[in-house]
C-alpha cells in the first residue's frame, strides 16, 4: 500500500481510512509500517481516559440500537467516535452477512455524521467474538484522530470475554427477565464489566435484574461497577449512560484475567497466521500427526 | 487463500421489498464474500457513503419500485464524485429490458432480472473480479450479458 494512502487517511481521508483498515486486515500492512509513515508526532492528545470500549452481551439485548444513541450523543459533544461493528464469519464457507449497520441510523443525521465512522467487520478465522486484528485497527483510528472507537463484538455467551483481551473498557448489555438472581452470581463475563448496561428498561422485569446485578457485586470484592437502566428505543436513560460511560474507570478488578486474555489471543494469532498451519491441518485430519505434535510443530519446538 | 470481497447490497428509494435482494446477499455469503446489507429505503448519497466507509468492491442495487431510471444513475453519478471510480455496480429486480441500455451507460456492468440463476450473478462477480477496467469510472463499454 501506498504511502500516500497512509498520509491521506493519518489527515482524514475517509476512504484512504476505510482502504487502510482493509491492508491490515488482509495482512497487507502491519501497525508499524503505518507509525513509520504517519508522524507521530501529530499525536495530539495524551490519553488519561479510554480510547477503546467494548459493548459485549447476547444477542439481541439491543447493542446496535444502544450503541446507536451513544453514537448520536458522543458525536453530538464534539468527539470523533468510530465503530467497529463485528458479525461472524461461515466457519464453512468463510463468507459472512454483516448487519450491524441496518440499525445505525447516527450517521444519517447530518449534524454529526462527520464525527462518526462505522465499519462493519467479518470475524474471518478467528474463535472469539473479537478478531484479534481488531486491536491494530483501533490503534490506527486512533492515529487517524478519532477519539473514542466502539467494538461491538459478535453477540456472545456467559464465558465470552475476548474483548477484554483488545479494548481499554468493557461495557456488558444485559436485558430483562434474564434469569433469576443465580445467573447473576455465575461467573464470566460479568466479573470482567467496567459497567453493566440493562436494556429494554420499558419492558418488565428490567429494574429487578438490575437490582440483582447491584445486589450481586456488592457481594463480591473491590469496588462494584455502575449498573445502568436504558431504554434505547425510546431514549430513556441514555443521557445518564452516555455521560457515565465518557468516564469510566478501568474496574481494576480483573487486570490479571485480562492479561489471561491478552495472551491467549495472541497465542491463538500465532497459530492461525502460521504458514504451516493448512499443511497441519491436513496432517492431523489424515490422522498422520497427533494434537500435541502439531501443536509442537506450530509452537516451533519440533521440526517437520 | 485470497481474500473475501467485500460487497454492498443496497435499496435506493422508497421500495419495501427485499426479498430478492436477501437471497442475493445469502447467495454471495455462502459463496465465501462479506456482504454488508443497507436495509430498506436508502438515499443515493447514504449508499455512496457506506461503499466508501465500508472500503465495498462491488455495490449490488436492487429495486422493483420503478424508480431505477432516476436512482441507479444518481448513485453512479456520486461514486463518482467520491473518487470511487474503481467500484463495480451491478443491479437487480424489476428493470425492463426497455430500460437496460440506458443504465449500462452509466456503467452498469449486470442487470439480474427476475429467474436469473443465484450462479450466474457468481459467475458474474467471479468474471468481473478479475476485469481490471470496469469499475464505474472506466469508460469501457463491457457488459454482461445476463439470461433474464
Amino acid at each position: 500500500m501506498s504511502d500516500q494512502l497512509i498520509e491521506a487517511a493519518i489527515n482524514g481521508n475517509r476512504r484512504s481510512i476505510a482502504r487502510t483498515l482493509s491492508g491490515l486486515e488482509n495482512g497487507q500492512i502491519t501497525l508499524d509500517q503505518i507509525r513509520q509513515i504517519a508522524d507521530v508526532s501529530i499525536l495530539r492528545k495524551d490519553y488519561d481516559n479510554w480510547r477503546s470500549i467494548a459493548i459485549t452481551g447476547a444477542p439481541g439485548v439491543g447493542k446496535s440500537c444502544l450503541i446507536d444513541k451513544l453514537l448520536a450523543n458522543w458525536a453530538g459533544r464534539g468527539l470523533k467516535v468510530a465503530l467497529l461493528a463485528i458479525d461472524p464469519s461461515s466457519p464453512r464457507t468463510g463468507g459472512a452477512l454483516l448487519g450491524d449497520r441496518v440499525r445505525i441510523t447516527a450517521i444519517d443525521l447530518v449534524d454529526v455524521k462527520d464525527k462518526i465512522y462505522v465499519r462493519s467487520i467479518a470475524t474471518r478465522k478467528s474463535s472469539g467474538s473479537v478478531p484479534l486484528i481488531v486491536s491494530d485497527m483501533i490503534e490506527f483510528l486512533i492515529l487517524a484522530g478519532w477519539d473514542k472507537v466502539i467494538i461491538e463484538t459478535v453477540g456472545s455467551g456467559q464465558a465470552e470475554v475476548r474483548c477484554a483481551a483488545i479494548a481499554d473498557r468493557i461495557v456488558v448489555v444485559e436485558g430483562p427477565a434474564r434469569g433469576d438472581g443465580v445467573q447473576a452470581e455465575k461467573a464470566g463475563l460479568l466479573e470482567l464489566a467496567d459497567a453493566v448496561i440493562v436494556n429494554k428498561s420499558d419492558l418488565d422485569g428490567a429494574e429487578k435484574h438490575a437490582e440483582e446485578l447491584i445486589e450481586s457485586f456488592h457481594l463480591g470484592l473491590g469496588e462494584a461497577p455502575p449498573v445502568l437502566l436504558t431504554s434505547a428505543i425510546n431514549g430513556d436513560g441514555i443521557a445518564v449512560a452516555s455521560s457515565t460511560l465518557l468516564e469510566i474507570k478501568d474496574s481494576g478488578r480483573s487486570n490479571r484475567a485480562r492479561w489471561r486474555e491478552r495472551l491467549l489471543a495472541q497465542h491463538e494469532r500465532r497459530i492461525l497466521e502460521s504458514a504451516k498451519l493448512d499443511e497441519i491441518l491436513v496432517l492431523l485430519a489424515a490422522g498422520s500427526i497427533s494434537i500435541i505434535e502439531a501443536l509442537d510443530i506450530l509452537g516451533g519446538q519440533k521440526n517437520e | 487463500m485470497s481474500q473475501p470481497l467485500r460487497i454492498v447490497v443496497a435499496k435506493p428509494g422508497l421500495d419495501g421489498h427485499d426479498r430478492g435482494a436477501k437471497v442475493v446477499a445469502r447467495t454471495l455469503r455462502d459463496a465465501g464474500h462479506e456482504v454488508i446489507y443497507t436495509g430498506l429505503r436508502r438515499t443515493a448519497q447514504q449508499i455512496v457513503e457506506t461503499v466508501r466507509d465500508e472500503d465495498a468492491r462491488f455495490l449490488g442495487l436492487s429495486s422493483l419500485s420503478g424508480a431505477h431510471n432516476h436512482l441507479f444513475p444518481k448513485v453512479c453519478e456520486l461514486l463518482v464524485a467520491e473518487g470511487l471510480n474503481d467500484v463495480i455496480v451491478f443491479a437487480g429486480g424489476i428493470i425492463p429490458h426497455d430500460d437496460r441500455s440506458g443504465l449500462f451507460s452509466c456503467k452498469i456492468r449486470a442487470i439480474f432480472g427476475p429467474g436469473t440463476p443465484t450462479a450466474e450473478i457468481l459467475e458474474f462477480i467471479d468474471t468481473s473480479a478479475n476485469m481490471a477496467d470496469i469499475g464505474v469510472g472506466d469508460s469501457n463499454d463491457w457488459f454482461w450479458e445476463s439470461s433474464a
